[in-house]
């Protein structure tokens, strides 16, 4: 398997606070990876730091053979990585197909002027964009909230309508920052259903942040835990699960299985 | 799709259009020259409130001296018209002729230089995040006047005088129809759906792969096209262009336009620009008849500047008691581009 994602050397300070050292990892094409740790032992930063929002202060990030270290978010999202926030960012405003149809927005080929005009390209295009979004909508079973603006759904929807509008920019690595945040125990199994088919249909890699162990051990093929910056220990979820250093740090000592 | 959408708002211009010219025929006479003016003056609200509705609530930016994007406009397409080519005004009964398509063209270069100065302002101020914009279109709109009454060669202080009146009923309602039907487009489009996320959340938007900078400036030159327009109609419709036309109460009236409408409603731009131009100008009026106070040796007398305070206190009021504007978010039919299938 080819190295998708590669970090390298990775180091992030907010001052003089080190919320990321000297991380270095690998993420193969087609896995589900999982990122797992304490609070505040800086995954979401490790997101933002790999989708562009920070520029790290060392190290390289390589996606897809490419270096990407330092790009604009919006140029990275076009290069094939998406992601979705730990705390929802909803376009609340507007409809469910509209959130998903921005998403589609950067692979339109209409310029200002044939869209103003209406021109029947423009118009064939519009179609087009439309139906992939439904498809997606329908993917999540949103279909019957299409319509509807995006803040009146109930949580556990917009978590799907998130990784939907990921999923519409045609990424070849999705970010998932606790996916499963909120969720009550059946729509997380329908979660980790959908995380499968994101893998298995639309070969798709996936890199998550997660608390829940649950969910981890069942979907995620590698795992990797951190702990302020540093990483404790790295591979098969199974074996992860039991590494003492493990326990201690994130599990908390005993508490394995929670 | 859209197929009975564009005809249904032409219809209704052409309705409103048919109905104001017949009844200010001379043999009708029902709205006099007076009230023409009136309702001419709303139209170009309508332009200059509803392009400034799309980068206040459709981009979610906060500019404050689209005056000023009015006042390029209306002097640049003024000195071509009166210092350059010395156009005589037209006959009031001709409907076409070539000084009126040559006048046609100056309120749109009129724009375009507007949409010039808004890039040179949006670009720098648009990349950053947060209110810079709100400062630096604040202060363009004081500087902009500045120069404008610096300038001999289009009058300085006297502001530019002997423009001919070519701004007809007709083609102000053609201008109005053009930006609201543009406007209307670009919501309904990929581009305008790039710059509705950015109002909802800039950083979402950004990492669904919308090149927000490029979407803020886009948005706001397109807004500073448009004022121009609007700028250019009214040098035309009051025969001169004077620098306190365009100075920051106007600019804060066309902003409380946009709030009292509503955020994001090219609608509630419309009505609030009828309502509001016609209740100054009620008030202008009523003004009048209010006796003059006197209070001991002092003497009060209201004068027309007191319809500012109204406005003031209008505004206070819809921030209490309705926040959302006359029409919140929602917008009328005409303006709906429906994409069910």
């Amino acid at each position: 398997m080819s190295k998708l994602l590669s970090v390298q050397g990775m180091s992030h300070y907010f001052g003089g606070l080190k919320a990321v050292s000297d991380f270095t990892f690998d993420v193969p094409e087609g896995v589900i990876y999982g990122l797992i740790g304490p609070n505040g032992s800086g995954k979401t930063t490790t997101f933002n730091l790999i989708t562009g929002i920070y520029t790290p202060t060392q190290g390289r990030i390589y996606f897809d053979g490419k270096e990407i270290t330092g790009r604009k978010p919006f140029r990275i999202v076009q290069g094939g990585i998406a992601r979705t926030f730990q705390n929802l960012r909803i376009f609340g405003n507007l409809t469910v197909l509209d959130n998903i149809r921005v998403a589609r927005h950067y692979s339109v080929k209409s310029g200002l002027f044939s869209s103003l005009c209406r021109l029947p390209r423009f118009k064939q295009e519009e179609r087009e964009v439309r139906e992939e979004a439904m498809r997606l909508i329908r993917l999540m079973n949103l279909e019957t909230r299409a319509h509807d603006q995006a803040k009146n759904l109930p949580y556990g929807d917009l978590r799907r309508l998130e990784i939907a509008r990921a999923m519409a920019t045609k990424p070849r690595l999705v970010l998932l920052d606790e996916p499963a945040a909120g969720m009550n125990p059946r729509e997380t199994e329908n979660l980790m259903a959908l995380i499968r088919r994101v893998r298995d249909e639309f070969k798709i890699t996936v890199l998550l942040i997660e608390h829940h162990m649950k969910l981890v051990m069942n979907v995620c093929e590698r795992v990797k835990v951190i702990d302020f910056g540093e990483t404790i220990a790295e591979g098969d979820p199974r074996i992860v699960a039991n590494d003492p250093k493990v326990l201690e740090a994130y599990l908390g000592r005993g508490g394995a299985g929670c | 799709m859209d197929k009975f959408n564009l005809p249904r708002l032409l219809i209704t211009t052409v309705a409103f259009w048919l109905i104001v010219t017949l009844l200010s025929l001379d043999s009708v006479n029902i709205l006099n020259g007076y009230v023409l003016v009136v309702i001419e003056r709303c139209l170009i609200f309508v332009i200059l409130a509803s392009s400034l509705n799309l980068v206040n609530g459709i981009i979610g930016q906060f500019s404050m001296g689209h005056m000023g994007f009015a006042a390029v406009g209306a002097y640049v397409s003024g000195t071509i018209t009166t210092l350059w080519l010395k156009l005589p005004p037209p006959d009031p009964g001709v409907w076409i002729s070539f000084p009126i398509l040559i006048f046609m063209g100056a309120i749109i270069v009129g724009g375009v230089f507007a949409a010039g100065v808004g890039l040179l302002i949006g670009f720098p101020s648009l990349r950053l995040k947060g209110d810079y914009l709100a400062i630096v279109t604040l202060g363009f709109g004081e500087i902009i006047r500045t120069i404008l009454n610096n300038i001999d060669y289009v009058g300085g202080p006297r502001g530019l005088l002997g423009i001919p009146k070519f701004s007809s009923f007709t083609i102000i309602c053609l201008f109005a129809l053009l930006v609201i039907v543009l406007l209307r487009n670009l919501v309904h489009c990929s581009h305008g759906r790039a710059m509705l996320s950015i109002r909802e959340n800039e950083l979402a938007s950004e990492l669904c792969g919308v090149d927000t900078t490029r979407y803020k400036v886009m948005g706001f030159v397109i807004g500073a096209f448009c004022a121009g327009i609007g700028g250019g109609l009214l040098a035309h419709l009051l025969t001169l262009a004077h620098p306190t036309q365009f100075g920051f109460m106007p600019s804060a009236l066309v902003l409380i336009m946009v709030y009292a409408g509503g955020m994001g409603s090219i609608t509630g731009s419309i009505v609030a620009a009828f309502t509001l131009t016609i209740l100054s100008e009620g008030l202008r009026s009523a003004i009048d008849y209010i006796p003059v106070f006197k209070i001991g040796a002092m003497t009060i007398r209201i004068g027309t500047e007191w319809v500012m305070v109204v406005y003031a206190v209008l505004l206070i009021l819809i921030m209490l008691y309705r926040t959302e504007g006359i029409m919140g978010m929602r917008e009328a039919k005409l303006l709906i581009i429906e994409d069910k299938q």
